[in-house]
């Protein structure tokens, strides 16, 4: 794995991903949603593990305007 | 019975500088007899330098206060000569329980790393600690050492010049004055001395309250750590259950900002509370009850010309990790070798000033630990709670989430990276003793390795050739020759060596290690010592 976040499209099946995530939250409250998702950016990072990746895409996923979006 | 911290320790006594025509000069004075001031005057007077502690009090520490004292500081009063009682007395642990609501969601083992004389941490009340240091301080005393305790000698003014300070201080029969080359203010984290002085003290003040009380129990809770997050018994917040010699156990329960302290310090109150924490039918007696609120700030300077700032004084933390009374230790660890050269002109004055730049690194690595600490345990908003229960929730099925879970990262001693002191690192050795690391133990054949050093220059060689002395500019440097054949543990290796061979290490008297190289360099370990005494900039 390299030390740049991927940005360009990488899930085999994004729609069928897409539809699993809205699935697994389906008839939570939103108190229940907001603590699965807590938990899924927790599980993911984790996986990822690498510091670099994860400060990445800390700071893309603030989306501060005027970025270079590369 | 009279409880210890209820008795006169040091009551006051006339001094003769009381009588004196003029104010009697001494070399160094240090205000506040806690632990701090008290490991400070007793390094000094084993040095041979004449010291006198004054304190507004008369006894020991009120209530347990710092119950838990780190590996480190146990080492640093070994080389004081008063690690064993404490070590002797303390109670040791290793196992820690997590509860989350009404869940326990794991267990950890500190598993410590064999092949130390002393344990992870002892818990201690903090009237014993200064018991056992006021009791050294007799048995120096007792050996004609230049020290001496002035109890209920309170300083009301400080003034300071070039090269001493004088003070005026209030007793029960007056005041009177006195000089010193140097002052030491270990006055706790309200220090008049910083006051009086006009010196800043800024930092994050956290708004919460925490009820700390001391429990007497004949329970069969085991000897664990116990923390709680958002317990039944104390909804939205935390608690904490430790276990301190004599059957006293401490406990900590967080109770919020919008309270009335003394209402909630009553007993009527508080035992209710505790009755709900360890169940109904548990008897116990209460010993001390505190409310405190606490924040994490540091002065922007340690040193002020001649007056030293050290522990509290000096830098101020959260109680999460037991940084407070164990990073005051490692101030005094730092300076009381620098101030000794210094006063012998071995060095030059501004050896102090590195006194500054390595302890104020090492508040801001306790005050980013234990900040971060404090936010985890009382998280400040929704999406910081959020991520907390998530933490918390996850611990109790996956492994992964464990170390993410900070109820206190508890105390390790910092290293001075970046220190003007240290020459640079020639070694392929271990992380953990480059130039600026405290020296980790290693069983020895006869005893443990760091017995064997402090208080002086020491050249450590293992399988290298070096000179048994050498002295450079007034500073001995004596050689302690180790040998990999001794090694049967392997934790030499491990710990000094790593890939290479062989090494030498120059380490200084607080045991910190200044420079290794894999072989001894005669010019090379001479610009060394220089710069470890403040002799040589980089």
């Amino acid at each position: 794995m390299s030390d740049d976040l991927i940005l360009s499209p990488n899930i085999d099946g994004a729609d069928d991903f897409y539809a699993d995530l809205l699935a697994t939250h389906e008839g939570l409250s939103k108190e229940e949603s907001d603590a699965l998702n807590a938990r899924l950016i927790l599980i993911l990072a984790n996986h990822i593990g690498k510091r670099a990746i994860l400060t990445q895409a800390l700071a893309k996923a603030a989306l501060n305007p005027g970025e270079d979006p590369s | 019975m009279n409880k210890i911290f209820e008795v006169p320790l040091y009551p006051y006594e006339h001094s003769e500088d009381q009588d004196a025509p003029s104010p009697v000069r001494h070399q160094v004075a240090v205000i506040g007899a806690g632990p701090v001031g008290l490991a400070a005057a007793i390094d000094l007077a084993q040095q041979g330098i004449g010291v006198v502690v004054l304190d507004d009090n008369d006894k020991v520490s009120f209530g347990s206060r710092a119950i838990c004292f780190a590996k480190r500081p146990l080492e640093i009063l070994d080389r004081l000569g008063c690690g064993q009682p404490m070590v002797d007395k303390g109670v040791q642990w290793n196992v820690g329980k997590v509860f989350f609501d009404e869940r326990e969601v794991y267990e950890f083992n500190l598993l410590p790393e064999e092949g130390h004389r002393r344990p992870a941490f002892i818990n201690l009340q903090q009237y014993y600690f200064e018991q056992y240091l006021v009791d050294r301080v007799r048995e120096l005393q007792a050996e004609g050492k230049p020290i001496e305790i002035r109890g209920r000698n309170k300083v009301s003014a400080i003034g300071t010049h070039p090269d001493h300070v004088t003070l005026e201080i209030d007793t029960p029969e007056g005041s009177y004055n006195i000089e010193a080359d140097w002052l030491i203010a270990c006055d706790g984290a309200a220090s008049p001395t910083r006051s009086m002085l006009g010196l800043d003290f800024v930092g994050r003040v956290f708004e919460d309250n925490f009820l700390i009380a001391d429990v007497i129990m004949e329970a069969d809770f085991p000897t664990e750590r116990w923390f709680w997050f958002d317990p039944p018994f104390n909804r939205g917040q935390s608690a904490l259950l430790h276990k301190q010699p004599d059957g006293v156990w401490r406990i900590d329960l967080q109770l919020g900002w919008d309270i009335d302290k003394e209402i909630e310090k009553r007993p009527e109150n508080v035992i209710p509370r505790l009755k709900q924490m360890l169940g109904e039918d548990v008897e116990f007696e209460l010993e001390w009850v505190s409310i405190y609120t606490f924040q994490c700030r540091r002065m922007e300077h340690f040193r002020h010309g001649r007056v030293l700032f050290a522990g509290d004084a000096a830098h101020q933390v959260s109680p999460f990790g037991a940084r407070g009374a164990n990073s005051g230790l490692q101030d005094t660890d730092n300076l009381v070798w620098k101030l000794k050269m210094v006063m012998e002109g071995k060095a030059p004055e501004s050896l102090i000033d590195s006194y500054d730049v390595e302890r104020v690194h090492g508040a801001d690595e306790n005050i980013l630990n234990s900040t971060r600490s404090t936010d985890f345990i009382t998280p400040k908003s929704l999406t910081s709670r959020l991520f907390r229960d998530a933490v918390l929730d996850l611990s109790e099925h996956y492994e992964f989430a464990r170390p993410l879970v900070n109820s206190g990262r508890l105390s390790v001693p910092c290293t001075y990276d970046e220190s003007p002191l240290n020459s640079a690192d020639a070694l392929d050795g271990p992380e953990r003793t480059r130039p600026g690391s405290p020296c980790p133990d290693v069983p020895l054949k006869d005893g443990f390795l760091l017995d064997k050093l402090g208080d002086r220059f020491i050249l450590l060689t293992i399988d290298a050739e070096a000179p048994d002395h050498i002295e450079e500019d007034g500073v001995a440097v004596e050689r302690i020759a180790l040998t990999l054949k001794d090694d049967s543990t392997q934790a030499l290796r491990k710990r000094y060596l790593g890939e290479s061979d062989s090494a030498v290490y120059l380490i200084r008297p607080d045991q910190h290690v200044a420079a290794r190289r894999p072989r001894y360099d005669e010019s090379l370990f001479r610009a060394a010592i220089r710069r470890a005494t403040g002799k040589e900039a980089h």
